[in-house]
């Protein structure tokens, strides 16, 4: 048979492994400044760009989009091509895919600490730049599928399964979960609302997780570590069943971060079920990892390459293991807003991303640039500083959520609360933040150690751009041998095959959405649940684009040790104005859904000029600027007007006139204000917004409601 | 906007199908693949689970 001679493409390799390790270090980075900061607030020197509800988006999306997104592509680059025995596709939609992604985490680092956010967690970013993505993103495929159509070799290994599955779920989780209506071009609302949008949400960032953080790099595992152990994997038919049932069972699991919030029952029934059910596939996956290496075990002592990937796919099984158990609602009830959640999800990340990419990187870059690893020595210590960091990082995280809930539930005989002050449940776990800290320091210095290690590398190999590989051509036709399986096809099939993921993936977001979508009665709605008015609606803003959402949940669970803190359990029927919903998911603050009316104007005026006035000991960062920036008004009726599109029923009357409603209400709260000798406040300032949506939350359903929204009758003709 | 779409997809008919179909479509689908697993030869599994250990095929 005739041979091709080809090249393998390196160098696109080298740049996203590259990228990886540079955005890398930046985010583990802002990740240890948002830990001290959570016990020396003073870090955030007072500057709205620095401060803890801004920037921790940033480590969030650093991390996993830019160092694990950049390594993904990295792998799946060097593996596709050598799997499929042919260059990729197109160097043009490579090198479009690569200043593409760059470009986007540009953008995010920038948007993100200036408050650009819609709010919610892993999809923060606001719409032009998820348009961005989804190109990107579709180029990303694109280039992919083109490489399968023109491969050399017939069948397509699991690795490539994962890397399919990847690519069409993200692209629907990111479409789905980012419709909104933009305001301007950096502002838009989620088209969704309330228990909608929480749901949608969560789908998404649960899926997130499974897609982005888990399936690639089950691809990459599946890839490299038969590569790095020289064996085949433990089990190939074990790895089928691990695909399908993996895929087809985390897509319902999304509502378990959900529990016992005000999601309909059947929707976090249906959650749990599917998590404990994760179990098997995810073990399955872990066993066929570890069981690769039987029979090389003696290697892993010597080679600290496949020490990374032990202790990664080790950590992907207890995370796996974890995750399932957190899902079970009595479990759930306690470790639901506690750091147990940060500790259960840095097990993942950063044993099982970072020291599979670790691992990776350590092999893939030598290879690539022809020589050895400038230090084994150097990597075996980054290896023992990582894994101790781990340690540092999560044991401290466990105690401290233990603790504090155990905390929040303890009751005293009569009854009452024995900490009834929530911030004594905080001083009591600083020591576990201070530990944290050094944890997550201990990690970074690891990835510095790898940085000069690969810079080493890099130094005194060069880089073998085009790799040179021979293979026979695909012959067009093939010929069955006979009596083969009926599944066999589908293996040569790669669009078929993407289609029936789609199919697959797509049954479990569509019965879990579209009934909470679509059936009226799985939001009882609730007379006395008004809109906003124009100046709550500009507060809540405030409080979106200062990141509170990331440290004060909004959802009361119906525990008596919720409801006798912070008063009556939160109900779906609350939020249905609420574009997008706001629930929080950690309460390193209290929760805020019933801070209407519990405090006067002056307290929360005081509070945010400096926390530590109103409550000694706060961890919360001052925002005295809030104090001082004057309301930008300038986008108030177009925000309003995209709300009535939405469904929110404001008369047009109220929208034309709501910049008079607006000053009117502001007017009243700097009067009152300025009743306290101490404040000296004029009624244009922003933190004159906030006290009104803060004064707003969770005080409809109290009976008294007040809020003018303008003439009556039009809201009833709207109504109807 | 969105509410129009509410008011058509309330109006459908046998909602509390959809989950039975989903959860038919499940079983038959993992059931499938999981004959598929134990069923297809050795010699293909062999094959494919070689294919990450040749970075050149097999003359």
């Amino acid at each position: 048979m005739q041979l091709e001679k080809f090249y393998y493409d390196n160098k696109i390799v080298r740049d996203f492994a590259l990228a990886s390790i540079f955005w890398g270090v930046i985010g583990m980075l802002v990740g240890v400044i948002i830990a001290l900061q959570l016990y020396i607030p003073e870090l955030s020197f007072n500057t709205p760009w620095l401060t803890y509800g801004r920037i921790r988006p940033l480590h969030t999306n650093a991390v996993i989009f830019a160092f694990v997104g950049n390594a993904i592509f990295a792998g799946v680059y060097y593996s596709l091509q050598r799997l499929l025995k042919a260059r990729m596709f197109s160097d043009g939609l490579s090198k479009f895919n690569f200043w593409g992604w760059q470009a986007i985490i540009v953008a995010a680092a920038i948007t993100l600490p200036l408050g650009y956010t819609s709010s919610k967690e892993y999809a923060e970013l606001e719409w032009p730049i998820d348009i961005a993505i989804a190109v990107v993103w579709v180029a990303f495929g694109w280039n992919m599928f083109g490489t399968i159509l023109k491969r050399r070799e017939r069948h397509l290994y699991v690795a490539i399964w994962f890397y399919i599955a990847t690519f069409v779920t993200v692209a629907v989780l990111h479409i789905f979960n980012n419709i909104e209506l933009p305001v301007h071009m950096l502002k838009s609302y989620s088209v969704y609302a309330g228990v909608q949008d929480a749901l949608v949400q969560w789908w998404y960032g649960h899926n997130a997780v499974a897609f982005f953080l888990t399936t690639p790099v089950l691809g990459l595992m599946y890839y490299f570590i038969p590569k790095i152990a020289n064996r085949p994997v433990y089990s190939y038919r074990l790895s089928i069943i691990h695909f399908w049932a993996l895929i087809f069972i985390y897509i319902w699991a999304g509502p378990h971060h959900l529990l016992y919030t005000a999601l309909p029952d059947w929707a976090q029934s249906l959650g749990t079920v599917f998590s404990v059910m994760l179990i098997a596939p995810s073990w399955g996956g872990m066993i066929n990892g570890l069981l690769t290496l039987r029979g090389a075990w003696d290697k892993v002592r010597e080679d600290v390459i496949l020490k990374f990937f032990v202790v990664a796919v080790t950590a992907y099984g207890m995370s796996t293991f974890e995750g399932p158990m957190l899902s079970l609602k009595n479990v759930n009830a306690i470790a639901h807003y506690t750091d147990w959640i940060p500790a259960h999800v840095h097990i993942g990340t950063l044993g099982w991303n970072g020291f599979l990419i670790f691992g990776m990187f350590y092999w893939l870059i030598p290879r690539i640039f022809r020589t050895e690893l400038y230090s084994m020595k150097m990597a075996n210590t980054h290896f023992w500083i990582g894994t101790l960091g781990i340690l540092f990082w999560a044991l401290p995280m466990y105690w401290a959520g233990f603790t504090q809930s155990l905390m929040w539930k303890e009751f005293n005989a009569d009854g009452t609360l024995v900490y009834g002050n929530f911030l004594e449940t905080v001083t009591q776990i600083v020591p576990m933040y201070i530990t944290r800290s050094i944890g997550g320091t201990l990690y970074l210095v690891g990835m510095i150690m790898l940085i000069i290690n690969i810079w080493k590398t890099v130094k005194r190999g060069n880089l073998l751009a085009n790799e040179e590989a021979e293979a026979a051509a695909l012959t067009k036709t093939y010929k069955s041998h006979g009596g083969e399986h009926w599944h066999r096809p589908l293996e040569r099939k790669p669009v078929t095959f993407m289609i029936l993921t789609i199919v697959v993936i797509l049954i479990g977001g569509v019965i879990e959405i579209v009934p909470t979508i679509m059936i009226k009665s799985n939001i009882p709605t609730i007379e006395d649940v008004k809109p906003y008015t124009a100046l709550e609606l500009e507060g809540r803003d405030l409080y979106i684009k200062e990141g509170c959402n990331s440290c004060h949940s909004q959802m009361i669970r119906p525990f008596r040790s919720e409801t006798e803190r912070y008063g009556e359990y939160s109900k779906a029927g609350e939020f249905v104005y609420d574009h997008p919903f706001l629930w929080g998911s950690k309460r390193t603050g209290p929760d805020l859904h019933r801070e209407g009316g519990k405090y006067p104007h002056s307290w929360h005026y005081f509070h945010m000029y400096d926390p530590r006035t109103m409550s000694p000991g706060s961890l919360m960062p001052r925002y005295p600027w809030l104090l001082k920036n004057p309301l930008n008004t300038a986008h108030t009726k177009a925000k309003l007007k995209v709300m009535q599109k939405l469904g929110v029923p404001y008369t047009d009357y109220y929208v034309d006139n709501s910049l008079d409603y607006l000053n009117k209400q502001a007017e009243g709260i700097a009067a009152e204000l300025n009743l306290d000798p101490n404040i000296d406040v004029t009624a244009d300032k922003e933190i004159i917004a906030l006290i009104a949506y803060l004064q707003r939350l969770g005080t409809d359903i109290k009976g008294n409601n007040t809020v003018d929204l303008g003439p009556e009758e039009d809201l009833t003709m709207l109504n109807q | 906007m969105l509410k129009f779409i509410k008011g058509h997809m309330a109006g459908l008919d046998n909602v509390e199908l959809y989950p039975l179909i989903a959860m038919l479509l499940f079983i038959s689908i993992f059931l499938g693949w999981t004959i598929y697993a134990l069923r297809s030869n050795k010699a293909h599994i062999n094959h494919m689970s070689e294919l990450p250990l040749e970075d050149q095929p097999k003359q």
